[in-house]
């Protein structure tokens, strides 16, 4: 089944020179298991291909039901060299939050967690 | 210090400034709101150095955060009255002169028996640099590696960035408003805890906490509903957001809270978000004073928009201090069009092929030039998807580069292709962009014995 991260986490994300990072939190901390299982070091550089330039880096924080990324060459330079509208990062958490996971149903079902919207679904497969 | 209501002390330390530009409000309503110990306001972000420096090149006086003057003018009864202490890095690279003002506003205002200020220099390494370099501190560049070298004729500002000691001293001799060049922000908030309480200065997890503390309340509404993500709409009377204020206990727990009668919202999910905010490897996050590890912190609900913090563990820190250089790197400017339905993303798109066809006829010399669409994808980039016809779509086009005629000459052909270019365009009534200089940041460390600070307290 597919899940919307936007549906399980929020998010809040910044800048350090010309890297973003994503602290992705989520909603309920019954979920943060999901978050831990699913939103992997792969699965996050497959979602920003093309949108950044460097690697990604991945840490746990289970104490606050939370992951961080390090997204790299993110920003254009960074700080005042760049010349995006974001280049401080502020909204590489809502952009990481358009991620979908693709979750077994029986695990989803047992966590209670909500689908995906279907228009959504079929938005990304399509593209895929 | 003060007592809570079990007869336990606590120190409260409000928050009233994020960064140069907040809330001007803020500093006066948290003085006033309810009963504090220290007002905290933080100035400076990587940047703000540099541009101080060119205002101090221009006028000896200047340097510092001028807006700090009138924060302080506004909280100045607090002050002298009711024993409210002030920390601020506002003295960006001039201290003294920042002094100065805040000295005049008591004179004014009859106080200044009233008002003794602490001065914190010695973070400044400019007038230093070549000193150090000759003596084997390269300054490198800490992501690419680059000596400091390369860019040395280049460099207008260069700062370490200080922890908590000379803020303490200060305070111990009694200083009611300290003034800080290049401390950190957490520094700001940590200092008067551990001056408070007394911990040692090898009390690695109270000061971790201290730090924890410093983090949370730094970027002021942050942390109290401002851009809150979670919940954001229910988020109650943010025209009237109540900032943060740290009620910290001697063991190091802390309790996040903000004045009766504001809005906003402390709670776990809003002081979460800002306890990620900016963050690196959260095993270690970084100070001159110790290294706070932020995957030991337990938040908890402590009442109505009260949170807790607790059980933060920290470490001994390293022996370098991390300095923040400020360069000079070319130029840059950004325009922006408005192209409206039908196939308002067709025409931005073909007014941006015709426009850097221009520039490439003309043989102009960038180093980078980025084009986005806002309304399609300047947030999100592909992410967003393929757009459904919208109703209008700006583009934004920037260049940067070290030629300034060539920056110039882009900032001529924008305006063009409001007759000359796609149609149904609209909204260059700004004018022509502005050219600006590029003054960059490069991150370096240096030995910690390298850099000795100076507290001086004016009675």
């Amino acid at each position: 089944m597919k899940i919307r991260l936007l549906d399980i986490a929020h998010a809040r994300s910044g800048d350090k020179g010309d890297t973003a990072n994503v602290g992705l939190i989520a909603l309920k901390p019954e979920w943060y298991p999901v978050l831990e299982k699913y939103v992997t070091l792969d699965r996050a550089r497959e979602h920003f291909r093309g949108v950044i330039t460097g690697d990604v880096q991945r840490y746990e924080l289970p104490n606050l039901n939370a992951l961080n990324f390090l997204l790299h060459g993110a920003l254009d330079g960074g700080g005042t060299l760049s010349l995006k509208t974001d280049a401080q990062g502020k909204v590489f958490s809502t952009a990481m939050l358009r991620m979908e996971i693709e979750v077994p149903d029986d695990e989803a079902k047992a966590a209670h967690l909500p689908a995906a919207p279907r228009a959504a679904t079929l938005m990304r497969s399509s593209k895929e | 210090m003060s007592k809570d209501k079990n007869g336990e002390r606590i120190v409260r330390v409000a928050s009233g400034q994020g960064f140069w530009g907040d809330w001007l409000e803020a500093p006066r309503r948290q003085v006033e709101g309810g009963d504090v110990d220290y007002l905290m306001l933080d100035y400076l972000a990587e940047v703000t150095m540099s541009i101080l420096q060119k205002q101090k090149e221009r006028d000896p006086k200047m340097g510092y955060a001028r807006d700090f003057i009138g924060a302080f003018e506004s909280v100045l009864p607090a002050v002298a009255k009711r024993g409210v202490r002030v920390i601020a890095n506002a003295g960006g690279v001039n201290p003294p002169a920042c002094a100065a003002a805040i000295r005049e506003v008591a004179k004014k205002h009859g106080v200044s028996d009233a008002v003794r200020i602490g001065v914190v220099t010695g973070d400044d390494l400019l007038p230093r640099l070549d000193e150090l370099i000759a003596g084997g501190h390269a300054l490198a560049h800490m992501e690419t590696g680059e000596p400091l070298s390369t860019v040395r004729d280049r460099v207008l500002s260069a700062n370490a960035y200080i922890g908590s000691m000379p803020i303490i001293e200060a305070l111990q001799q009694n200083a009611n408003v300290v003034i800080t060049g290049r401390s950190t922000d957490t520094a700001l908030t940590m200092a008067p805890l551990r001056h408070e309480f007394g911990w040692a200065s090898d009390d690695w997890d109270r000061l971790a906490a201290g730090i924890v503390a410093g983090h949370t309340i730094e970027c002021g509404a942050q942390c109290s509903g401002g851009n809150c993500l979670y919940d954001w709409a229910s988020i109650p009377d943010m025209a009237n957001v109540g900032y943060p204020i740290v009620e910290g206990h001697a063991d190091g727990s802390f309790v996040i809270y903000k004045h009766p009668n504001t809005g906003g919202r402390i709670s776990v999910p809003s002081v979460t978000e800002q306890l990620v905010y900016e963050m690196g490897d959260p095993n270690s996050y970084i100070t001159p004073d110790v290294i706070a590890d932020f995957t030991t912190i337990h938040v908890e609900t402590a009442g109505e928009n009260r949170v807790r913090l607790f059980g933060i563990k920290g470490r001994p820190p390293t022996d370098k201090l991390k300095v923040s250089i400020a360069y000079r790197e070319g130029f840059k400017a950004v325009g922006t069009l408005v192209y409206s339905w039908p196939q308002a993303y067709d025409k931005a798109q073909a007014a941006d092929r015709i426009l850097r066809e221009r520039l490439e006829r003309l043989g102009l010399k960038f180093d980078h030039i980025l084009t986005e669409f806002v309304g399609v994808n300047a947030t999100h980039g592909p992410l967003a998807g393929e757009p459904h016809d919208p109703p209008e779509v700006q583009i934004r086009i920037g260049v940067r580069g070290q030629d300034k005629a060539s920056v110039e000459r882009f900032t001529r052909e924008l305006a063009p292709l409001v007759l000359n270019g796609p149609p149904s365009v609209t909204g260059f009534a700004g004018g022509r962009p502005k050219v600006e200089e590029i003054v960059a940041y490069w991150p370096a460390l240096i030995d910690k014995t390298v850099v000795q600070t100076k507290v001086e307290v004016l009675a």
